[in-house]
């Protein structure tokens, strides 16, 4: 099933190269322009991403996330959160790698067929590490005054969070 | 803000360990944080180098041309002043494409070239405009038919359906991205309301 998948991956590139060659590009020379940039790429977006993944770090070995999330808890219980889901909530914007961690965590703890294993399910698929595609995005181009940005993306984060829940109790 | 948040993050951080009891842990931490980011950018390389050297070949084949012309009528809704044939168009397509397939890390690269090109259309090099907010926005939904990692993720820990979570995916994100998108343009507005006021904003 999984290795499937994969396979889409040669399967894009190889009909990339028919269509060039169909099209009588020089395609390995067209191909060593286009990777260039993309190396000049990673270089600029180098420094942002270790300056935040270090910050992110920091957050959590310092343990201030998971006080964060311990002190709304209590609220989120009210409402009908299951507290092992806050953590991760916590983390997804702002950790790619950290949060699917907790991902394993939460579904292999509590089954990945339970509720909270599925409420996490349901949110690591519909939302993204935001804080990552801010910070990467806007630094590739050097824009200082990204606006309301974070807080729609946020936002979005904060509706899937929401909607995880309402859709796992509606269709499953 | 990014520098306000960036740096709250890390002086939180600092109060929080020493009240908290881990400096230990917070020095480790940083320490690992600079050589996990040195291990992603070792992740993002290649598949950089990959996916860009692709789309090159696909921009010259006129392939690009084709995607956007298929995703053209819902996008001059979200970005109504992008022309049709316009590099930056093509890319946002692309990224799109490449989020949509789920396929290995493309769609980073073609945000990257996209952002380059809205960024070559705005008259403010240091502030973002209407429509890099909207992309960037776009990019923090996740919009993926087939999530295989989480699908993996559930099979491996013993899920006997891993993809009976799919339709909840698909309505969350879908309904995370039409929020996000309606709440973005609502704020675009409202400030270019604001900069038409006063000249010096």
């Amino acid at each position: 099933m999984v290795i499937k998948m994969e396979f889409a991956v040669p399967c894009v590139i190889g009909l990339i190269i028919i269509f060039g060659l169909i099209k009588k590009v020089p395609v390995f020379d067209t191909f060593l322009k286009g990777a260039k940039s993309g190396l000049i790429s990673v270089y600029s977006i180098a420094p942002t991403m270790i300056g935040l993944i270090v910050a992110v770090s920091m957050l959590r070995a310092s343990g201030a996330l998971d006080f964060f999330g311990s002190l709304i808890a209590p609220a989120a219980q009210k409402v009908g959160i299951s507290p092992e889901i806050i953590p991760f909530a916590l983390l997804r914007p702002v950790s790619g790698g950290g949060s699917t961690a907790l991902f394993s965590n939460i579904i292999n703890e509590n089954g990945p067929d339970s509720f909270v294993g599925r409420v996490a399910s349901v949110m690591a698929g519909s939302t993204e590490t935001t804080l990552y595609a801010v910070t990467v995005y806007f630094g590739s181009v050097g824009i200082k005054k990204i606006r309301h940005t974070l807080w729609v993306g946020l936002f979005a984060d904060f509706t899937a969070f929401v909607f995880a829940h309402l859709t796992v109790r509606l269709f499953m | 803000m990014l520098n306000y948040i960036w740096g709250f993050m890390i002086l939180a951080s600092i109060v929080a360990s020493l009240l908290l009891g881990n400096t230990e842990a917070l020095t480790n931490g940083t320490l690992q944080g600079a050589a996990d980011g040195l291990q992603l950018l070792l992740t993002i390389l290649p598949m950089m180098v990959l996916w860009t050297g692709m789309m090159e070949i696909a921009q010259a084949a006129g392939i690009t041309e084709k995607i956007a012309k298929f995703f053209y009528p819902v996008l001059k809704r979200i970005f109504p002043d992008l022309k049709p044939g316009s590099p930056a168009l093509e890319c946002i397509c692309l990224n799109l494409s490449a989020n949509l397939l789920g396929i290995g890390n493309a769609a980073t690269p073609f945000g990257l070239r996209a952002m380059d090109e809205l960024r070559k259309l705005s008259p403010h090099s240091e502030v973002a405009s209407n429509n890099m907010i909207m992309f960037v926005v776009m990019n923090t939904a996740a919009i993926q038919l087939l999530p295989t990692t989480i699908g993996m993720l559930r099979y491996n820990a013993g899920s006997t359906s891993p993809f009976d979570i799919l339709p909840g995916i698909w309505v969350t994100s879908v309904i995370a991205l039409v929020f996000a998108v309606v709440l973005a343009k609502a704020l675009n507005k409202m400030q270019r309301k604001k900069v038409g006021k006063s000249p010096s904003a």
